[in-house]
C-alpha cells in the first residue's frame, strides 16, 4: 500500500476503482456488438486507403458510404474489401478508387468463403500494423538517444490556422523549452463526419487536422528536437465524429499525445453517446498500441459547473475514464487523465483546495501522466493578474508532480497566443519548476487540516457518485445530467445514424492484434 | 538602456489637466508615459533595439526606452518598451452609444416584468454558427450565472432556453418561432478573421427574410462585441466584457415594456 501525504483511504480508492470497472465492463458489453461509420473508415485507412475523389470526398468515406447505402454496413468493410481483393485482384486503394469512379460495386460481387476473405486481407493488415510499429520504434529510439524534458512536460498550443505558420510558432516554442506542441483544431472540425485531406492554410481558431498536416508538423518537430537534443511531442485531437480515424492517422504519422474523451464529446459537442463510446474504444486500442498518451477532458466540466462544488465529478469521471482505457488495453503510463485549476480567485483558501485536489488525483492515479489544466474561466484580459494566476497553477503542479502541464497564457480570453505570450508562459513555468523543484518531497499535510479534509470529502463524494452511476448505467446517468450539469439523451445528438450492429460476417482483425500488442 | 530613470529633465511640460487634450498618465499629469510590448521579426542585437526605438517613435512616443530584449527564436526578438506619448485626445468631444436601460437586480427585474408585462419573457439563446464556446451564453443564461450574477434561467419571470453551442442560424430561428420568443440572445466568442461578423449579419438577414426581425428583441454579446458594433450590424443591443445577466435582463425587460406599452 502506498503512503499518502493526505491520509487518503486507499481501500476506498480501490473500491471506487472496482465500481468503475463494473461501469466500464457494462459499457463494453454494448460496444462489443456495434460498429460505426467512423470505425469502418478507420479500417479503410488501416488497409492503406487514402486520398480523395474528384469532389474532394475522402476515399474512406466513399467506400463506407457505398456499403452503407446498400444497407449492409453491418457486415463491415473488411468483409467486402477482402472479398473484392479476391474477386478483382486489386489492392484496397485500387478498389477504393474504382468505387469512387463508379466502376465497382463491391456489395454485389460473388461472395468467397470467409477463411479466404480473411487470408486475402491479412497482408494489408500486417503491412499497416508494421508501419505503426516502426513509427513507435522511431519515437522510442529518439527517447533513448536524444531524450526528453523533465516532467511536468510543458505543453503549449499553436493555433494560427495555417500549418506552415504553425510550424514557425511550434519551432519557437520548442526552442524556448516546450515539450509538447498541441495544434489546436479549427472550430467545428469535431462535428465533421470526414477528415479533410492535404496541407491546409485556412482555419478558424485553429488548424485543420489532416494527415498531411500531421506529417508536416512531425517532420519539423523531429528536426528541432534533434537540434535541441530533446524529443518534442506532438499533440492533436482524437475526438469528435472522426475519433478513431484521427487515432489511426496519428498512429501512422507519429503523434505522441491525443485528446481522446467520449464523455467530452457527449457533453460539450452534443455527439451521440452510443456513437462516440464505440468510436472511443477503437481509438483507444490504436492509441494504446501506438504508445500515444491520451488526454481526457474532465477539466472542461469545471468551465460550466462550479469547480468547488463539482470537484468530485472530475474525480468520478477520471475513475471511469481510467477503466474505459484499461478495457481497451491502454496502459496507465499513457493515461493523461485531466483535471483543472479552475476555482474562482475570489475563493478564500482556494489555493489550498486546488492543492488538495491535485495531490489527491496524483495519489489515486500514481502511474498516469496527469494532464493539469490552467485557469481559463477566470482569466479576464487583466494579463498581469493572469500571469499570477498561472504562476499559482504552476506551483501546484510542481508541488504535486503532475505529468503534463498545459501552460496558461496571460492573454487567455483575448486572442490565440502571440509568440511572445508563449515565451512568457514557458519562462514562468521553468522559473517555478526549478525554484520549487523539491517542495513536494519536503511538505506533508497537517492531520485534520483543510487540505486533508478537502481531499477526503472529494473522494467520498466521487465514490458515492460512481456507486450511483453503476446502479443506473453510464448512459442513463448521462441522460440525467450527472456531469457538468449537462443532460444528453441516449438517442439524441450528432452521429447516431452512423452506428450499426455487427452482422454475422463482421470481422475486425485489428482488435485482437492491437490488444495483444 | 538610456538614462531617464531618475532624470529631472524633460518634465517642464504643463501639469494641469485639460480634458480637451488628455494624455496617458504614468505618475505625473501629462507625462504621457506608456508601456508597450511587441515582437519584431529580426535577430537580436543593437540593430534590433534601434529598430524597436524607431518603431516607438513612429507610434508617437518620445524618449523611447527599450527595457527588455528577449530573442524568442532566431529571427524574432521581443521588446518591452516605455515612451512618452505625444498624441492627445479631446475627452469632451466623445460620444459612445450605450444601451439605454437602468440595470436592476434579479428581483427588481422580476417585479418589473410582473408589473409591466404581466407574463414571463421568453428568451432563446445560443452560441451560433461554428462557434463551439458556451462560456458566454452560459454566463448569461445558466441558473448559476457568473461572478455572483444569477443567469436568466433563475429568473422567475424569464422563460429561458439555452441551446448551447454550434447552433446553425436556421435552427436558432426555428426554435425562436416555436417558442414565440420575445428575445433572441446570440453569443460569439471566436472572432478570428471576423467570423463573428459574418455569422451575426447572416442571422439578421435570415430574420428579415422571415419577417421576424421587428418582432423580436435581438441581442448579441461576446468579449469583442460592443453596443456600437451591434447597432451597426442591425441588432437592438450588444453586450461586451464585464456585462452580466442583470444588464441583459434589465435591458430586455425595459425594451419589451417600451414596445408593448409605448
Amino acid at each position: 500500500m502506498q503512503r499518502s501525504k493526505l491520509g487518503l483511504d486507499f481501500e476506498k480508492v480501490g473500491h471506487a476503482k472496482e465500481v468503475s470497472k463494473r461501469i466500464a465492463d457494462d459499457v463494453q458489453k454494448f460496444v462489443d456488438n456495434y460498429s460505426t461509420v467512423a470505425v469502418e473508415r478507420t479500417l479503410c485507412r488501416l488497409l492503406g486507403i487514402d486520398g480523395v475523389d474528384s469532389n474532394e470526398v475522402p476515399l474512406p468515406n466513399v467506400v463506407v458510404d457505398a456499403i452503407k447505402d446498400k444497407g449492409v454496413l453491418s457486415e463491415g468493410v473488411m468483409f467486402f474489401i477482402g472479398n473484392a481483393i479476391l474477386e478483382t485482384g486489386m489492392n484496397p486503394q485500387q478498389i477504393a478508387e474504382k468505387i469512387a469512379e463508379g466502376e465497382l460495386e463491391i456489395t454485389t460481387l460473388p461472395i468467397r468463403p470467409m477463411e479466404e476473405i480473411q487470408n486475402a486481407i491479412q497482408p494489408f493488415v500486417d503491412e499497416n500494423i508494421n508501419k505503426i510499429r516502426e513509427r513507435k520504434a522511431k519515437r522510442d529510439n529518439y527517447l533513448d538517444t536524444i531524450g526528453e524534458g523533465p516532467k511536468p512536460y510543458l505543453y503549449v498550443i499553436v493555433a494560427t490556422g495555417n500549418i506552415y505558420e504553425d510550424v514557425v510558432q511550434a519551432e519557437a516554442a520548442a526552442r524556448q523549452g516546450a515539450d509538447i506542441i498541441a495544434v489546436i483544431r479549427t472550430t467545428g472540425q469535431s462535428l465533421l463526419d470526414y477528415v479533410p485531406y492535404g496541407a491546409t492554410t485556412e482555419g478558424f481558431g485553429g488548424t485543420v487536422a489532416t494527415q498531411e498536416n500531421f506529417r508536416i508538423m512531425r517532420t519539423a518537430l523531429d528536426k528541432v528536437g534533434e537540434e535541441e537534443g530533446r524529443y518534442i511531442r506532438l499533440c492533436n485531437y482524437c475526438s469528435g465524429l472522426c475519433m478513431p480515424e484521427i487515432a489511426a492517422m496519428g498512429a501512422l504519422e507519429g503523434l505522441d499525445v491525443m485528446l481522446n474523451d467520449a464523455l467530452y464529446g457527449i457533453l460539450f459537442r452534443d455527439i451521440n453517446m452510443q456513437r462516440t463510446i464505440v468510436d472511443q474504444y477503437f481509438s483507444r486500442l490504436l492509441n494504446g498500441f501506438a504508445g500515444v498518451i491520451i488526454n481526457t477532458g474532465e477539466d472542461n466540466y469545471l468551465t460550466t459547473a462550479d469547480a468547488f462544488d463539482e470537484a468530485h465529478t472530475v474525480l468520478a469521471s477520471d475513475f471511469i475514464n481510467e477503466q474505459l482505457a484499461l478495457v481497451a488495453g491502454l496502459p496507465e503510463e499513457q493515461m493523461g487523465l485531466g483535471h483543472a485549476f479552475e476555482m474562482t480567485p475570489d475563493l478564500e483558501n482556494g489555493f489550498l483546495y486546488e492543492l488538495a485536489q491535485a495531490q489527491m488525483i496524483r495519489e489515486i492515479f500514481p502511474k498516469a501522466p496527469l494532464k493539469y489544466m490552467p485557469p481559463t474561466k477566470f482569466m479576464t484580459g487583466n494579463i498581469f493578474k493572469g500571469n499570477v494566476q498561472d504562476a499559482l497553477f504552476n506551483q501546484i503542479s510542481i508541488w504535486t508532480g503532475q505529468g503534463i502541464q498545459l501552460l496558461g497564457m496571460l492573454t487567455e480570453a483575448i486572442h490565440t497566443p502571440f509568440m511572445s505570450d508563449r515565451y512568457l508562459s514557458i519562462e514562468n513555468a521553468k522559473y517555478i519548476f526549478s525554484n520549487m523543484k523539491s517542495i513536494g518531497d519536503e511538505m506533508e499535510f497537517k492531520e485534520g487540516g483543510i487540505i486533508r479534509k478537502r481531499a477526503a470529502k472529494v473522494l467520498d463524494d466521487a465514490t458515492e457518485l460512481v456507486e450511483n452511476i453503476e446502479k443506473e448505467g453510464l448512459f442513463t446517468a448521462l441522460e440525467k445530467g450527472i456531469f457538468a450539469d449537462i443532460k444528453r439523451p441516449k438517442d439524441g445528438g450528432k452521429g447516431l445514424d452512423g452506428v450499426v450492429e455487427k452482422g454475422s460476417n463482421y470481422f475486425n482483425p485489428f482488435i485482437e492484434i492491437l490488444h495483444k500488442k | 538602456m538610456s538614462g531617464g530613470l531618475y532624470s529631472t529633465d524633460s518634465n517642464d511640460f504643463d501639469k494641469t489637466l485639460d480634458l480637451t487634450k488628455i494624455k496617458p498618465y504614468g505618475d505625473t499629469m501629462n507625462d504621457g508615459k506608456t508601456q508597450v510590448s511587441f515582437t519584431l521579426p529580426v535577430k537580436k542585437g543593437e540593430e534590433a533595439i534601434e529598430a524597436a526605438k524607431q518603431m516607438m517613435k513612429k507610434m508617437g512616443f518620445e524618449n523611447p526606452q527599450v527595457v527588455m530584449v528577449q530573442e524568442l527564436m532566431e529571427g524574432f526578438t521581443f521588446f518591452n518598451c516605455y515612451g512618452n506619448c505625444t498624441h492627445t485626445v479631446d475627452f469632451t468631444g466623445i460620444h459612445v452609444p450605450k444601451v439605454e436601460s437602468t440595470t436592476m437586480d434579479m428581483h427588481e427585474t422580476d417585479e418589473f416584468v410582473k408589473e409591466n408585462i404581466g407574463r414571463p419573457i421568453r428568451v432563446v439563446g445560443a452560441s451560433t454558427g461554428t462557434d463551439a464556446h458556451t462560456v458566454g451564453i452560459d454566463a448569461i443564461m445558466n441558473m448559476k450565472g457568473f461572478a455572483g450574477h444569477y443567469g436568466l434561467e433563475r429568473y422567475e419571470m424569464m422563460e429561458a432556453l439555452n441551446m448551447g453551442s454550434q447552433v446553425p442560424n436556421e435552427e436558432f430561428i426555428a426554435k425562436a418561432i416555436e417558442m414565440e420568443a420575445d428575445v433572441l440572445l446570440v453569443s460569439q466568442t471566436v472572432t478570428q478573421k471576423d467570423v463573428h461578423i459574418k455569422n451575426l449579419t447572416e442571422l439578421v438577414e435570415l430574420l428579415e427574410a422571415e419577417g421576424l426581425r421587428e418582432k423580436v428583441i435581438l441581442i448579441c454579446g461576446g468579449p469583442r462585441i460592443s453596443h456600437e458594433l451591434a447597432k451597426e450590424l442591425g441588432y437592438d443591443a450588444g453586450f461586451g466584457m464585464n456585462k452580466y445577466a442583470d444588464d441583459v435582463a434589465s435591458y430586455a425587460a425595459q425594451e419589451l415594456s417600451r414596445r408593448l406599452n409605448g
